[in-house]
């Protein structure tokens, strides 16, 4: 059929997450085998403190996915907007969701001098889309609706929910790394025999060693995860519009503006970055060191995967 | 979307439900004799157009259709609009009696993009209606949701809540109505109404 050509799914990509996402997952088994290993090896009170770091870490992540929508905003310093105050944006939103079936989310304007937009919130239903006022001047309508296409395909690809997933493993490692810390310092305290003092400390440190290396390669995984999830989106959202060459402008435009703008904004914008459309932060280039740990991928990667769109969308029916 | 769709980010683009278009002229007798509003005879297909050759290609195509068909019959050429958000509308003008033949236009559109592909381009169908007083109102089918909604503009921007849902009594039982009120996006400016 002619549709299912014209609207393939990269298999590249989806290649290399399910990798990313198989590692993570061995990662995580590999972590809870250590755990119980050093739990049965020396019967210390290490379940005990590994129990607690699950439920701390369980807590903070499930908190962080309900309140998403009111932390980003808060953060963000944004304010609801009503399809009054902003006909124009929230007609956009109203077509696309038409085209894609989706709940329309509610939508938020924040006043920044940061070109960007993110859109976050549990499910679609619960889900809150916000631009800054900056992305609205610089950007034409079709640019800023391809930016809107893009944080509207991570609410349908329930990307809030995939990356609390991915990282309540690097939550957790890094809560007993925390924990196994202080245990150290303080642990035992002189009470007992000495055998059992030193035993607790070998604890504290293999599951401190145990847990700094998966901290370290979860973290490398999950900003992985974040550049294809972020690529995933960029693919759907000009599909869903049918015009990947005003996402790329806009992406082109965002990025090239983002080394102008003053620090101080740059640090107060910093701790929302994995839910931006471009991170406010200078663009790391490929190959580099800097690009592994980045939560975005490249400009020139992002551009390369739209190239794609335009031809699978031009291809003869 | 399914789970796996979800897990690995890929959006299965939505096709259009066609069928439940066809319904519309025999809601029309109804929408006369309960609220007496009337089709003008106009009606039109949004859709979001696709950059490239391939796409503008089958819109002239369907164009040249509609226009030979209406044309054999007496009727103006079809209209294709631009507005200001980016989605094409193609208007299709008929005589106010000829409900039928404008269903027939406006699938042969739909029905042609589906066939090449581009389906998931399609926003919604409008069908325009006027009463004695000439208050406007259209009918809009959501090709994605395969449900209609009413939509009755009035002067700058707002629109009259209180006649959408008294149609929604008249003819609520003739058609497949939008039940998420969220979803009666209205379309300002739209051409043909």
């Amino acid at each position: 059929m002619a549709a299912r050509t014209r609207y393939a799914p990269d298999r590249g990509l989806t290649v290399r997450m399910t990798a990313t996402m198989f590692l993570l997952g061995l990662v995580f088994v590999a972590f809870v085998a250590a755990i119980i290993g050093i739990g049965t090896a020396y019967h210390a009170s290490s379940a005990a403190i590994v129990l607690f770091a699950v439920v701390l870490g369980g807590g903070f992540a499930i908190g962080s996915l309900f309140y998403s929508d009111k932390i980003a905003l808060r953060t963000a310093g944004a304010r609801e907007v009503t399809p009054e105050e902003a006909p124009e944006l929230h007609g956009i939103v109203d077509r696309l969701c038409a085209l894609a079936d989706m709940p329309k989310p509610r939508v938020a304007i924040a006043n920044s001098n940061i070109p960007n937009a993110f859109a976050t919130g549990r499910n679609a239903d619960h889900a809150v889309l916000c631009v800054t006022t900056d992305l609205m001047r610089r950007l034409t309508p079709e640019e800023l609706e391809g930016v809107i296409a893009h944080e509207m395909s991570h609410v349908a690809h329930k990307d809030v929910q995939v990356m609390t997933a991915a990282s309540f493993l690097a939550i957790i490692a890094a809560l007993l790394i925390r924990v196994a810390f202080y245990g150290e310092l303080f642990g035992g305290g002189g009470r007992g025999r000495g055998g059992n003092n030193q035993n607790a400390a070998i604890v504290m440190f293999a599951l401190m060693a145990v847990s700094i290396i998966v901290y370290a390669v979860s973290f490398l995984l999950i900003r992985m995860l974040s550049r294809y999830r972020e690529l995933s989106a960029d693919r759907s959202g000009a599909l869903l519009t049918g015009q990947p060459s005003a996402l790329k402008s806009a992406l082109v435009k965002v990025s090239g503006q983002m080394s102008r703008i003053p620090n101080n904004d740059l640090r107060t914008a910093k701790p929302m970055n994995a839910f931006f459309f471009a991170p406010a932060m200078h663009l790391a280039p490929k190959g580099s060191l800097a690009a592994i740990f980045s939560t975005h991928p490249s400009l020139e990667r992002r551009l390369e995967e739209l190239d794609k769109v335009q031809q699978q969308l031009n291809r003869a029916g | 979307m399914g789970f796996l769709d979800t897990l690995l980010g890929r959006t299965k683009p939505v096709q259009p439900k066609l069928d439940d278009l066809f319904a519309l002229p025999s809601a029309a007798v109804t929408l006369d004799a309960g609220a007496g509003f009337r089709p003008t005879g106009s009606g039109s297909v949004c859709f979001r157009p696709v950059e490239g050759r391939s796409f503008s290609d089958v819109q002239k195509d369907v164009q040249e259709l509609l226009d030979v068909s209406s044309g054999a019959e007496g009727g103006l050429p079809v209209e294709v609009t631009k507005d200001s958000y980016g989605f094409n509308w193609l208007v299709s003008s008929r005589m106010s009696d000829q409900l039928d033949a404008l269903v027939t236009d406006l699938h042969a559109v739909n029905s042609s993009l589906v066939d090449n592909g581009f389906g998931p381009q399609l926003l919604c169908t409008l069908v325009a209606f006027k009463d004695d007083q000439e208050r406007r109102l259209a009918l809009v089918y959501l090709f994605k949701r395969g449900t209609f909604y009413p939509f009755a503009p009035l002067s700058g921007e707002r629109r009259d809540n209180a006649l959408e849902l008294q149609i929604k009594g008249v003819i609520g039982d003739d058609l497949k109505f939008e039940p998420d009120l969220a979803r009666w996006f209205p379309v300002w400016g739209a051409p043909g109404l």
